[in-house]
């Protein structure tokens, strides 16, 4: 009954093992698109996958605790015994004779297994004895290691998923962040120090691609500074079990040029009636009496770059006109432009005759960056890597180390005495039959010794 | 002399090496088989110095900044495939003392080396800041040796099927000189073992590095999706060994789908936007 309840578990391994397989496949393609579009893309909460996941958890476990509490027994048994009957099935029994005392021979061969193999018992039979050793039985424990790990990694995801978070934020450099960006959501989420960007820095190859991003990064609690380091891809900084890690970078937009309010513009002002050209000079904000009565100018504010439609202007002032009757009128003057306010078909065309270059006084050339930095915390993290480790260890065991008992047996038949030796091991039969070849090989040996 | 002449050159000698094992096969002459043996010691030497050329090199161009292990693009990583695979078919050739395997083996290696010589882009390129890890040396490392040890098995496999098939007839043919069933399934698990291991070692060293350079440790990309799905693919394999005895021809066939989707993982995933840089052909 037990083992039809076993291999109906067994039965759902397969497709358990195959199933999760497929789903990521098929919902990996279609949600990484989404995540294309969408960025909403968030595998580790998607509800389906995290019950998914639990199943497996549950299924590993209640298998493992069934299988473990039935081999319990035998990985540790309170007396070490053995079954004689299943040693002379084995494919791998080796046979040869030899002659003498069988007291002797039990004495050599109980030390010979005790020195290759281990703690040897020894059997009295009816018509000799028996010899027998074993080794690393606790290596049939290793599938457990193997399946506690699965636990362990799922476990630790969780927790992660739980009571991590991951987010982002860009600070430009001299300035500071107190808070994220939490990762496919729009919140916020408020950090316990205060992180500042003091200087960033890219480098290149002579290929173009980049070498080397660079941020120093300052924390600081409660305004003190705390910590100042360097971080770079690949090594981030830890603190509070919150890591900081270099993501990205980017440009920002240049500063507006500020320039000098008192600055001298000079204007051009073109009468359409008379065909005559006037010169004025003025300041941003200052009023300008047009000439031949046609109103008042005034300027009201540089824009350094300016786009228009879909031109760029470049440097640019806006002005107000208030004609001597009608509405007044905004003006758009392009430095670049001389002829920009012909299109206006007003009584007067206004340009301005400064060089561009005049305007570029405090224009901040140097280009500014901020620094992307991923910002997260998971406290599963541990338990993932305690999961990893035992993983490793647990595959080792169960694939290169098996469990081997070895036998000798010895029979009196007439003045000889037939020696048969074999094992059993739980894996690996190839390697057992060379090795109870290399035994029977020194057995012979041990025994032809003595006879000398 | 330089690196990509001498890989090129090694190309040919796999060619060789792959050649003289399938004529050892086919005329069953023992003579061939020892020659194939040495010639694929010689192309083993000259793949390995010829990535150590490389690396050398590596550090000759952009006034050293260039400088990197030869894991870093598809060439590159072709190039150590080439040499895992024939590495870990010598130590099998050694315990196991047959030599018809390389038929079946030596060709992947060649196709590694041949595609990787006249399919790929093969300048040195820097490293781009992601990649700049110790942890990516590990991971490439055991991934691939992971590789080797299931194109091994995959060619063990198909020995397997190809010899399950034609057994009964027609006995003496070439096919006699092939080894045992048992021996083969027995290669088969042991090569999908040491697989697996090394595939895990694989997956977590690249989850250690991903945690390290990014934060997290798995993000679902497609390149990590599809190792697990791999991994997965091999884990059913060894629980329907292990928990259900499944043996022969089954897994022989588990062991080729497991093979493909390593394949598709190397190669098929690059065809999907990601992390991993040996997209770039
Ligand atoms: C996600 C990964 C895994 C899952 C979901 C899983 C699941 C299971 C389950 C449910 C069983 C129970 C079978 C039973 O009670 O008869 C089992 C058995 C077994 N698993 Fe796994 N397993 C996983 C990974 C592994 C790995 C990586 C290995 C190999 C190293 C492994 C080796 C075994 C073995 C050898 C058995 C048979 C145990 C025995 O006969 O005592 N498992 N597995």
């Amino acid at each position: 009954m037990l083992s039809l309840a076993v291999t109906s578990i067994i039965g759902t391994i397969v497709p358990q093992n195959g199933n999760p397989a497929a789903y990521k496949q098929q919902y990996g393609e279609v949600f990484y698109n989404l995540f294309n579009r969408l960025g909403i893309f968030d595998m580790y909460h998607c509800w389906w996958f995290q019950v998914m996941l639990i199943m497996l958890t549950l299924n590993i476990t209640v298998c493992s605790i069934q299988r473990l509490s039935k081999t319990w027994k035998i990985i540790f048994p309170t007396q070490l015994s053995f079954n004689r009957s299943r040693f002379q099935k084995r494919a791998n029994r080796e046979e040869f004779q030899n002659q003498g005392a069988l007291e002797q021979l039990r004495k050599e061969y109980e030390s010979f297994l005790n020195q290759q193999i281990g703690h040897s018992i020894v059997e009295r039979t009816k018509k000799g004895f028996c010899v027998f050793a074993e080794k690393m039985r606790w290596t049939r424990l290793g599938v457990y290691f193997v399946h506690l790990s699965v636990i362990l990694l799922l476990l630790g995801g969780l927790i992660g998923s739980l009571f991590g978070f991951n987010g982002s934020v860009n600070i430009a450099e001299g300035e500071a962040a107190d808070a994220i960006w939490v990762r496919n959501s729009h919140e916020k989420r408020q950090l316990p120090f205060t992180i500042r960007c003091d200087d960033f820095d890219v480098s290149f190859y002579d290929t173009g691609a980049p070498r080397e991003f660079r941020s120093t990064l300052t924390l600081l609690e409660n305004g003190e500074p705390v910590l100042t380091e360097n971080i770079i891809v690949n090594d981030p900084l830890r603190y509070k079990g919150i890591n900081m890690f270099q993501a990205s970078y980017g440009q920002l937009p240049p500063e507006a040029p500020k320039i000098d309010p008192d600055m001298e513009v000079s204007l051009n002002l073109l009468s359409r009636e008379s065909g005559m050209q006037y010169q004025r000079k003025t300041k941003i904000g200052q009023v300008v009496e047009l000439p031949e009565g046609k109103g008042k100018f005034v300027i009201k504010e540089f824009q350094p770059s300016l786009e228009f439609g879909n031109m760029k202007l470049g440097e640019t002032f806006i002005g107000l006109l208030t004609p001597s009757q009608g509405e007044e009128t905004k003006v758009i003057l392009p430095v670049k432009y001389a002829r920009f306010d012909t299109m206006r078909k007003g009584a007067i065309v206004i340009s301005i005759t400064n060089d561009a270059e005049d305007f570029h006084a405090g224009h901040d050339h140097t280009v500014r960056y901020y620094t992307g930095l991923q910002v997260n915390s998971d406290p599963g993290v541990w338990v993932v890597y305690a999961g990893f480790l035992i993983m490793i260890i647990g595959c080792y065991i169960t694939f290169f180390m098996s469990h081997q008992q070895v036998c000798i047996e010895v029979i009196k038949s007439g003045k000889n005495n037939r020696v048969f030796i074999s094992g059993i091991t739980n894996k690996n039969k190839l390697s057992m039959q060379n090795k109870i070849k290399k035994l029977a090989q020194s057995l012979k040996h041990v025994s032809k010794q003595e006879e000398l | 002399m330089n690196s990509s002449l001498l890989l090129s050159i090694v190309t040919f000698v796999y060619c060789l090496a792959a050649f003289l094992y399938i004529a050892a096969w086919v005329f069953k002459k023992k003579e061939l088989a020892v020659a194939a043996t040495w010639v694929t010691i010689a192309a083993l030497i000259g793949n390995v110095a010829g990535m150590g050329m490389r690396w050398h090199e590596s550090y000759q161009i952009g006034d050293g900044s260039y400088g990197h292990a030869p894991l870093s693009n598809l060439y590159e990583s072709l190039v150590f495939f080439a040499a895992t695979i024939a590495l870990i078919y010598l130590v099998v050739e050694y315990r196991y003392k047959n030599r018809t395997l390389g038929a079946f083996v030596m060709p992947i290696a060649f196709l590694c080396m041949a595609y990787a010589s006249f399919g790929t882009m093969n300048k040195i390129q820097p490293l781009i800041p992601a990649l700049k890890s110790n942890w990516l040396i590990a991971h490439v490392i055991t991934c691939f040796f992971g590789y080797a040890a299931f194109a091994i098995s995959f060619g063990v496999s198909l020995i397997f099927l190809f010899k399950d098939r034609f057994q009964d007839k027609n006995k003496d043919t070439g096919r006699s000189f092939l080894p045992s069933v048992a021996l083969l399934e027995e290669l088969t698990h042991q090569m999908v073992t040491f697989g697996f291991l090394f595939l895990t070692i694989g997956i977590i060293t690249g989850a250690v590095w991903a945690n390290s350079a990014w934060g997290s440790y798995w993000t679902w990309d497609p390149k990590e999706t599809w190792s697990l799905i791999t991994w997965f693919v091999y884990a059913s394999l060894l629980h329907a060994r292990f928990a259900r005895g499944w043996g022969g021809q089954r897994i022989a066939y588990l062991s080729i789908i497991g093979f493909m989707a390593v394949l598709f993982t190397y190669f098929g995933v690059n065809y999907l936007p990601g992390l991993h840089s040996y997209g770039s052909v």
